[in-house]
């Protein structure tokens, strides 16, 4: 996926990018709106996170123009102000969605799966191995030809196993990954869900084995 | 000034009153000019026909051998003559001595004068001539007097017409004082209606038509509500400014927090970052429901209503939190009821059914359903969201809607306190309110949100 952050805090920036990066995403960065509509004039993106308030203008006013000149790329508009005042203009203008900082990177992936599903129709996302094909955008998974529709939770945690396949994934990650942080799980929490997925994953010829003491592992063919 | 009528003094009538206090001393003025100048014209042409009179009489005294004789001209009686048969008395006196003539009229000097006499009032003359009789010379006196009937009656006929021309002037004023009244009043009538009549959020200036000395008024009306207006755009703005400038550094916090966990390995380290971002989402959260909240009081306070589709606006905030309920494997259901228009502010509205969702996404458990539904009960608009978690911790859970107020089993979960006052104090400015209970047609939380129908 190529990204584009348009976003004037360099420090929130790197952290969006760096994250976004980890997750094997390609990302331009604006610090203004300017600079922006260079980067929009030359790449086809395939999402843009756009921030409100920026030195050179109102994001709203950006995406407005934008949107009247036909360009149609999805936008998530970032927002750091009052939820009451704010948030009504962003749908209005054209966003796609809008996030309020700070935002949790999880909610932010989510949204962005949910506008892209929405916008790109039949596009997939497809990764394969073996019989088994993991489509993230859609959230489903195709083992043997037959589709199984995954819940969000196990959806995430097989979108971790399939990116990183024949690694070794520590427990407390997936934690992290699955829960949000004002939920006190246990680690075992975890078996629960790759008990699932290993249910789902039956017949196919990629299996998710543990590794005692270390984590999870996805073997592929 | 205080007047007898009305508590308070009214421009208009205070205005009406004085012009017609001048109006009725300005007849009075007229009837006495009118009628003491009638008099006096009166007065006037009696005396000159009373002169021309003697005269003529004195003019036919004359001495024929050593005697004086009068012959009294048919004239000097008929030129007094009038149609009220005013009564005419003379009297001819030689050096002092009765020559001819009513000799019981009073003593008199020459000049005019104005004396009772048989139970009348008499306008007397008197003039002398001197004439010579065999070398003697002699006084001749000639009185002549009239009653003053057809003068009274002239008199009472102007004074009345006086009276008649008064009463009409002031009639004229009175009907130009009242209109004058109206026109002052109306057009600080008009200035109050244009200003009563907008909406609470209309604080454009004055433009309407006023008279030049209402200008001031208007001027000063018009900075006030300038002023009305920046304090509260500052305030707006502020708001805005301050969410912003506490919001974006806590979400560079976060963002760094979170991808330094996904790197770390030891998990004192992980603990630790993990309740650093347990902190960061208590604090944006509290600074955002205390800004939030700022925005529902400061809108609250004029609230600006229209129409708003319950349906239409819940909808909206169900598809628009389902990726987070997801994120905990979380549905939510939403039954559409009929729901008739509401009047109200839709950002607030908005505001308070988000609240209440975000509350059921938090406290509920992974997996289960939160069913939202609205329905008309009666006059009343209803939205009810059950969901499936812990509830409420005692059977009545008004003193939640207080702010800060959390339930006692709510410490796992990051919350501010406020949500729940925010959906109170929404309700409650719209002319309803927010019912919470536990068990209403299945397991956790219930809380209903009613508006009245438009």
């Amino acid at each position: 996926m190529r990204f584009l952050l348009v976003e004037d805090n360099t420090q929130l920036a790197a952290a969006v990018l760096d994250r976004l990066a980890q997750d094997g995403h390609v990302v331009d960065h604006a610090a203004d709106l300017e600079t922006a509509a260079d980067y929009i004039a030359t790449t086809d993106y395939d999402l843009i996170l756009l921030d409100i308030m920026l030195p050179d203008g109102d994001g709203r006013d950006f995406l407005n123009a934008q949107r009247a000149r036909g360009a149609t790329t999805p936008v998530i508009v970032l927002t750091a102000r009052s939820e009451v005042s704010d948030r009504v203009g962003a749908l209005d203008m054209g966003a796609d969605d809008y996030i309020s900082k700070p935002f949790d990177f999880a909610e932010l992936e989510a949204r962005c799966r949910a506008v892209l599903r929405r916008r790109s129709g039949t596009a997939t996302n497809r990764i394969r191995f073996g019989n088994a094909a993991f489509d993230a955008l859609a959230g489903t998974l195709t083992v043997d030809g037959r589709a199984i529709s995954l819940r969000n939770r196990e959806l995430r945690l097989l979108e971790v196993f399939f990116g990183a396949p024949g690694q070794i994934i520590p427990k407390p990650k997936l934690v992290d990954r699955l829960f949000s942080y004002d939920e006190d799980v246990s680690e075992n929490a975890i078996e629960v869900y790759v008990g699932r997925l290993r249910r789902h994953l039956e017949g196919s010829e990629v299996s998710i084995v543990t590794v005692r003491g270390l984590g999870y592992r996805l073997e592929v063919p | 000034m205080r007047l007898a009528f009305g508590t308070r003094p009214s421009i208009r009538r205070r205005l009406t009153l004085q012009l017609l206090t001048s109006a009725a001393i300005l007849a009075v003025v007229l009837f006495l000019i009118v009628s003491s100048f009638a008099r006096q014209i009166g007065a006037e042409s009696q005396d000159r026909i009373l002169s021309a009179s003697v005269a003529s009489i004195l003019d036919a005294v004359s001495v024929a051998s050593g005697e004086v004789t009068v012959d009294i001209p048919y004239s000097a009686f008929t030129m007094l003559d009038n149609a009220n048969d005013d009564r005419v008395f003379y009297r001819i006196l030689q050096d002092g001595a009765v020559l001819t003539g009513y000799d019981d009229l009073p003593e008199t000097t020459p000049g005019f004068a104005t004396l009772p006499y048989r139970n009348e009032t008499l306008r007397v003359v008197t003039a002398t001539r001197r004439l010579s009789v065999d070398g003697a010379p002699i006084e001749i006196a000639v009185t002549v007097g009239q009653t003053r009937d057809a003068q009274a009656e002239t008199l009472q006929r102007i004074s009345r017409m006086a009276v008649y021309l008064g009463l009409g002037f002031f009639a004229a004023s009175a009907v130009l004082a009242v209109l004058a009244g109206q026109v002052t009043a109306g057009s600080l009538r008009r200035l109050a209606g244009s200003v009563s009549r907008r909406g609470p959020q209309d604080l454009r200036p004055v433009e309407a038509e006023m008279p030049s000395e209402m200008q001031p008024l208007v001027r000063s009306l018009n900075s006030l509500i300038a002023r009305l207006s920046t304090a509260l755009n500052r305030t707006e703005d502020f708001i805005a400014e301050a969410a912003h400038r506490v919001r974006t550094p806590l979400a560079t916090v976060r963002a760094h927090a979170e991808n330094t966990l996904r790197r770390v390995d030891k998990e004192e380290n992980r603990h630790s970052l993990r309740e650093m971002i347990r902190a960061i989402d208590e604090s944006s959260r509290a600074a955002g429901q205390l800004l939030d909240h700022a925005m529902v009081a400061l809108r609250a306070d004029h609230l600006e209503l229209e129409p708003v589709d319950l349906n239409a606006l819940t909808g909206e905030l169900v598809d628009r939190l389902r990726p987070v309920a997801e994120l905990k494997d979380m549905d939510i259901r939403f039954d559409e009821g009929q729901t008739g228009a509401i009047m109200g502010d839709a950002i607030l509205i908005q505001n308070a059914v988000r609240n209440l969702l975000d509350n059921a996404i938090k406290y509920a458990p992974s997996e289960t359903q939160i069913k939202v539904s609205t329905d008309i009960d009666g006059a009343v608009v209803r939205l009810t969201i059950r969901d499936e978690g812990i509830g409420f911790p005692q059977a009545d859970a008004t003193p939640l809607t207080g702010r800060f107020a959390r339930g006692e089993n709510a410490s796992g979960v990051v919350g501010s306190g406020l949500g729940l006052t925010i959906a109170d104090e929404v309700a409650r400015a719209h002319g309803g309110h927010l019912e919470m209970h536990n068990n209403c047609g299945g397991p956790g939380a219930c809380v209903t949100l009613s508006f009245p129908l438009r």
